[in-house]
């Protein structure tokens, strides 16, 4: 038989884990719902004004995409791992570390791109100003598969572990602190009326070094867990 | 040369070693201290805008230091165990992680003493400590991770990856939160440390910095000897050492 290159083993990871995803639409729009109920919370708890809305928006809708990815971590590998796909993954003749990205690439379609395309509505429900809309997509757009891969990192770390919940919370957090710092700045120098673009630059090399190394940190974290 | 760095690695040759060592570093860290405390609380010069309130940096100072040094210690040695597969390297990555969180807990905590008659508040949104406040994070996910998983050498591994992707982080969240806090505060603050210091005061805080790291070296010594005995239990060598002193 043959051995499929690396691009098409990568597509079709990634097509496989689409149509499992699709299988399951409830699991699916968990995270969204929950970004979406999350920033539906902060009106609802302080006072309904306009301008304290608006004025709390960047860091709301950072906070609630960041629970959101978060909550999203949890199940990325855990399926795989649980009905042994994942070990079949680490055997294949393809590089694990090519898998996982291809699964996270995935991931992020499912479900941090919902995110980036349902932010425009949370943002105008926020009040947040018509011009900062666009550069908030484009930072949600950098700055959730950053999300996504250090959270497959992490997940890989912990996914034979029975209570995973709340330890991933705290691995993740303190490592993805540098992505809400400058995603809800992006969003705050726009509604100011300065120029966000230096924010977003450095929302793209995040991007890329994550790209670089997360997907090695995920293939050593899963073999640890594996064994 | 390499033969020595070899045997340090196996348990029973470093138990042996650190027992002769341990009380070397303890006095050293005792003397040094001792006389740092002395020179920098009544030798060295009261400062001219703070007076007398500046002398906590003698304590603040070598501890924030530290709790970086440790940090890297830690992801250093995890990586040479993870790579070499040492396990004494292990247990010294293991024991750096409670005595690295706790001289950061100490530096927050006697940087917001220092912040109470300075900024008149206890906590400032500072780069600084708020750089601090992460590491702290990053410490307590570290341990969290070990704690959460049963088998030894799976923590082992597990945890020295988790030190290594945070190693790779500190630089980018200092930077990142220096940034934040150059956009969303003036610079009024956080003077501290920068300016040039007088050497009258200087040399009583490298005195400080030398007794820290002293002391660091003592605690982490024992530690890793506590962590090689429960490591080691039921094992030949350890009875016989034991049985035989």
């Amino acid at each position: 038989m043959d051995i499929p290159g690396l691009g098409t083993a990568f597509w079709l990871q990634v097509k496989r884990d689409l149509q499992l995803a699709f299988r399951h639409m409830g699991q699916l729009a968990n995270p969204l719902m929950f970004f979406i109920m999350v920033t539906t919370l902060f009106p609802l708890a302080l006072n309904p004004m306009p301008k304290l809305l608006e004025a709390i928006a960047p860091g709301v809708v950072w906070v609630a995409a960041l629970l959101a990815s978060l909550l999203a971590a949890e199940g990325l590998f855990r399926q795989d791992v649980d009905d042994g796909t994942m070990e079949q993954l680490a055997l294949s003749p393809q590089p694990l570390a090519l898998m996982l990205l291809a699964k996270t690439a995935a991931h992020w379609l499912i479900t941090g791109l919902p995110l980036v395309i349902m932010s425009p509505i949370v943002a105008y429900a926020l009040f947040l100003p018509r011009g900062a809309v666009p550069t908030t997509m484009a930072a949600l757009a950098l700055a959730t598969p950053i999300l996504s891969l250090v959270g497959g990192a992490m997940a890989a770390l912990t996914v034979g572990l029975r209570r995973g919940g709340g330890l991933l919370s705290l691995l993740i957090l303190p490592i993805v602190m540098p992505v809400l710092i400058f995603g809800a700045r992006a969003t705050d120098m726009a509604m100011t009326g300065m120029d966000p673009v230096g924010a977003l630059y450095l929302l793209a090399a995040l991007l890329l070094l994550a790209m670089s190394l997360t997907p090695f940190a995920m293939a050593a974290a899963m073999r640890i867990s594996l064994d | 040369m390499w033969t020595w760095i070899h045997k340090l690695g196996s348990p029973p040759h470093f138990y042996r070693i650190s027992a002769r060592l341990t009380p070397w570093f303890s006095w050293a860290a005792l003397l040094l201290i001792v006389a740092g405390a002395y020179g920098g609380l009544y030798v060295a010069p009261a400062d001219y805008q703070q007076l007398d309130g500046f002398r906590i940096i003698y304590v603040h100072v070598p501890s924030a230091s530290l709790s970086l040094f440790i940090y890297v210690n830690m992801a250093l040695a995890a990586a040479v165990g993870l790579i070499w597969r040492i396990k004494l390297a292990h247990a010294v990555a293991a024991a750096c992680a409670p005595i690295g969180a706790s001289f950061t807990f100490l530096a927050l905590a006697t940087g917001s003493i220092w912040a109470k008659p300075m900024w008149g508040t206890w906590w400032v949104w500072d780069a600084r400590l708020t750089s601090e406040l992460v590491l702290l994070f990053l410490y307590f996910g570290y341990m969290a991770l070990r704690a959460a998983i049963d088998d030894d050498t799976r923590a082992d591994r597990a945890s020295a990856l988790l030190a290594i992707i945070g190693v790779i982080n500190v630089p980018i969240i200092k930077y990142s939160v220096e940034w934040w806090n150059t956009l969303h505060q003036p610079a009024t603050i956080s003077k501290m440390g920068k300016p040039s210091m007088d050497f009258d005061m200087l040399v009583w805080l490298l005195v400080m910095l030398a007794g820290f790291m002293c002391f660091f070296a003592a605690i982490l010594l024992t530690r890793v000897r506590a962590e090689v005995l429960l490591r080691s239990r039921g094992q030949k060598w350890l009875r016989n050492t034991v049985e035989g002193s």
